[in-house]
């Protein structure tokens, strides 16, 4: 039984929205991702755990159109109910995809946003990118969203390195939240921050989520976080999904013996 | 300054026509023409060492040295005045190089490099411009890498360039950008105008001479072809403005050319006059023939 089989024992009956069949990559035997599967739906949060160095980076560039696959395909179920295989479109039509109906948090905020322009350009930059011409709208948008994602709205015009990193991770998502997205992938959006700062910002996350019923992938190697957000799991380990099912299962009841060492070794507190 | 037209001498020995050598003309002539079909594109060109400092408009000096025949007339311009040490220097190289005769006065002139400005007499289709540019991608304040601003180019991926001017609006409240002020070519690629106050930006549209770009360092060239779209880029509710001065030109008492502030005195007295020095002497001149 795949791993996908496993995904969805029982078919869903609202149809995906990202389906992902077969994807490989590899730098070397066993280094990268191989055979990956999934169907993810509307408003779900799929995780990816596993340790360093296991394939989960790889393979979350690969799904949002950063790095062509050797093998496998990725497509997409648009706003108007068409496929895009990701890889046979056109760059331009990727770029359009990645900058509307998709969002991408990067571990390090720096690397998500415009360090030299302030917030609110960061916030805007999406909206001007589809063509939004006029100040007023842009600014109210920056506002709206600094408010959302809980940073003061005075602090519009200040610059993205006066921020905390905390403030930083929560307007990188802000900035990506802008285009009403559809579909999020996130890379260890908590890496770097302390606990209680992680505390909120899962909280946020986990608020805007289920509001704006967004589809996640989130890669964590914190199972905790994993636990907070994520519907499904699927857990990595030498570039192959070792376990793939709902959270609470394979959490508290984990089958492969990777993944029950992978949980047993948690800290507690 | 008086407005002189030299009398054309034998060029120096020993350089080719124009100082570049015929194989190199040919490669930027074939650039150029690349950069006229494709209005606003940059063009990659085997940039040559000048006899002068990059930054100094050696990108201008290849394109007026490529298109330089025997039978033009050269006007140079730097910060719009015709007597400023690059404008002479620059004008003496192709006295010397080519024998051309040159020109201060603007409709005289057949080529007119220039640094600044556009002038403000309205040229005419039997004339080229041509400009010195630092910084030939518009892209690049915002985006370092060259492979990137090249596939934004190719994608017409033109949204961070309202970032700026958003940053302009929510700094200054309005948009400060006042020279190297992008524009729209042909409703396709966006262009930096080179270091040109944003006043001349207006006189970039529907022009009817030629307008070749050259970035020396970078080793880039683009042009605007005759009567070609020029859009400044802006937003709805905070439109493409130019500079407007209360005050008029102390000489020739202009009040539509772009003016230069000067403080005369220890007390900070300003005054304000005409940046095109060509233009000033021609409304003088105008002036004293109406005294007479």
């Amino acid at each position: 039984m795949s791993a996908a089989e496993q995904l969805h024992p029982h078919n869903d009956t609202t149809q995906p929205l990202f389906s992902v069949r077969d994807l490989t990559r590899l730098y070397g035997p066993e280094k990268g991702c191989q055979g990956v599967s999934f169907d993810l739906y509307p408003g779900e949060v799929l995780g990816i755990v596993g340790e360093s160095g296991s394939g989960k980076s790889t393979l979350l560039s690969l799904l949002s159109g950063r790095c062509p696959p050797d093998r496998g395909t990725v497509s997409y179920r648009d706003t108007a109910g068409r496929w895009v295989d990701l890889y046979s479109a056109s760059e331009a039509q990727r770029r359009t995809l990645l900058r509307t109906e998709w969002g991408f948090v990067e571990q390090n905020p720096r690397d998500g946003l415009r360090m030299g322009v302030s917030a609110g350009a960061n916030i805007g930059e999406r909206l001007m990118a589809q063509g939004v011409r006029h100040y007023g709208e842009l600014r109210a948008a920056g506002i709206d969203w600094l408010q959302q994602v809980e940073i003061d709205p005075l602090r519009i015009d200040d610059l993205p390195r006066t921020f905390s990193g905390g403030m930083q991770q929560r307007l990188q998502i802000a900035r990506n939240l802008v285009s009403s997205p559809r579909l999020i992938f996130m890379d260890e959006p908590t890496g770097g921050l302390d606990v209680s700062v992680q505390a909120r910002l899962l909280d946020l996350l986990r608020g805007l989520v289920r509001e704006l019923d967004l589809a996640v992938v989130i890669v964590t190697h914190d199972l905790a976080v994993a636990r907070l957000l994520a519907d499904r799991l699927m857990v990595m380990r030498r570039s192959h999904v070792v376990e793939a099912g709902l959270t609470d299962q394979i959490l508290d009841d984990p089958q492969h013996p990777y993944s029950q060492l992978l949980v047993s070794s948690v800290l507690q507190p | 300054m008086n407005a002189q037209s030299q009398i054309t001498r034998a060029p120096e020995a020993g350089y080719n026509f124009a100082y570049l050598d015929e194989q190199t003309k040919r490669m930027i002539r074939r650039g150029l023409l690349k950069a006229v079909a494709i209005p606003g594109y940059q063009v990659p060109f085997g940039g040559r060492e000048m006899p002068l400092p990059y930054g100094w408009g050696t990108g201008g000096m290849q394109l007026t040295a490529a298109i330089l025949g025997a039978e033009d007339v050269l006007k140079v311009i730097d910060q719009g005045a015709d007597d400023t040490t690059n404008a002479v220097s620059i004008r003496r190289f192709f006295a010397r190089t080519a024998g051309v005769r040159t020109t201060t006065r603007t409709p005289e002139a057949t080529v007119i490099q220039t640094r600044h400005r556009i002038p403000e007499t309205p040229l005419n289709g039997d004339q080229i411009m041509v400009y010195q540019v630092p910084i030939p991608e518009p892209l690049r304040f915002i985006e370092p890498s060259e492979t990137e601003t090249r596939t934004m180019h190719a994608l017409e991926d033109y949204g961070v360039m309202h970032v700026k001017l958003y940053e302009d609006i929510a700094t200054f409240g309005h948009i400060a950008t006042s020279y190297a002020y992008p524009v729209t070519v042909d409703e396709r690629y966006v262009m930096d105008p080179s270091p040109i106050p944003k006043f001349d930006n207006p006189k970039l549209h529907m022009s009817p001479a030629l307008m070749l770009f050259g970035a020396g360092r970078e080793k880039r060239l683009y042009a605007v072809p005759p009567f070609t779209r020029v859009v400044s880029l802006d937003f709805e509710d905070h439109p493409f403005e130019i500079q407007r001065w209360d005050e008029c030109c102390a000489f020739c008492g202009s009040q539509d050319s772009y003016l230069d502030e000067l403080i005369v005195d220890d007390a900070g007295t300003k005054r304000f006059v005409c940046s095109d020095t060509d233009y000033c002497m021609q409304r003088q001149d105008l002036e004293e023939e109406g005294e007479q």
